[in-house]
């Protein structure tokens, strides 16, 4: 199941790879990396859920746990806000070049100054 | 959720489906709208699994944020831009970046399979379980007592996202 999960998340990352090297439209390349972040995720869930953390006593009292396992969901959080700032800040960028330079053509935009 | 019966194999591998396959489509397909809105199925596909694997929460997040609010922003800058209908064109590089995300898949998937992974099994022992019950809780718990400095700080960062976006979207009328 780990390794399924592990599959789907390596699969999505390399078509998003494949967005961010390859599409000329810059809204394209941004949509790839957020394909890429939700990539990322999809491995911290999956190792939150199917990894034993090194730290964790099996037996005993369950006082811990939470701390250990669900340190991969909690990591997850962190990566969809770092996601949303990024495309918020990346999607206001494009939208006031696009207005100032009339191209959203990424070998049009080398440059950022006028 | 514990992968025991027939029924859940068949929905996860539904949404494996959806998701790898909408998610190749917003590389490929030629107008920007369209790959959008592959885009928003790709993120429901993904809550979909987390649902599956005991991370609620954070599928009910995935809904909101990715499903709502990346989703409106992604959209909005398609519609304010030109070159929609036809501009996912590739550049020149196209064949160098498919051999290079054909390399990457190919290197992870062998160490994927190569690696010894200590895996919990699908029904959990005693103190694991008991934190599966109820994510939320625990989460929010996490958040504000280990976690509230790395908290506080994505605060912050969501502040100044939100400020740098305005200020950089803002119509200059003294120019």
């Amino acid at each position: 199941m780990l390794e399924r999960l592990l599959i789907i998340s390596a699969i999505l990352f390399c078509i998003g790879l494949y967005g961010v090297l390859s599409r000329k439209h810059i809204i394209a390349v941004i949509m790839s990396v957020e394909i890429m972040f939700n990539a990322v995720n999809v491995a911290l869930v999956a190792f939150s859920r199917y990894t034993v953390p090194a730290g964790l006593r099996l037996s005993g009292a369950g006082t811990d746990a939470e701390r250990f396992v669900l340190e991969g969901q909690t990591l997850a959080v962190f990566v969809i806000v770092v996601a949303a700032a990024e495309v918020a800040l990346g999607l206001a960028l494009i939208i006031a070049l696009a207005r100032r330079r009339d191209t959203v053509h990424i070998s049009d935009l080398s440059t950022l100054r006028r | 959720m514990a992968f025991d019966n027939i029924f859940s194999e068949i929905v996860f591998w539904t949404l494996a489906v959806v998701t790898i396959g909408s998610a190749a489509l917003v590389v490929h397909l030629r107008s920007i709208f369209r790959a959008a809105l592959m885009l928003v199925v790709s993120f429901l596909g993904i809550a979909g699994l987390f649902a599956m694997v005991n991370a609620e929460f954070l599928a009910v997040v995935q809904v909101l944020v990715y499903g709502g609010g990346i989703a409106v922003l992604v959209i909005f800058a398609v519609m304010m831009t030109r070159d929609v209908d036809t501009g996912n064109v590739s550049t020149a590089v196209q064949p160098v970046a498919l051999m290079m995300g054909a390399a990457l898949l190919a290197a992870l998937a062998y160490s994927i399979v190569q690696a010894e992974w200590t895996v919990l099994p699908d029904s959990l022992p005693g103190p694991i379980a008991t934190v599966f019950v109820e994510t939320p809780t625990q989460l929010g718990r996490l958040l504000l007592s280990d976690y509230v400095l790395a908290f506080e700080v994505a605060g912050v960062l969501l502040l100044a996202a939100v400020i740098g976006a305005l200020s950089l979207v803002r119509e200059r009328t003294d120019a």
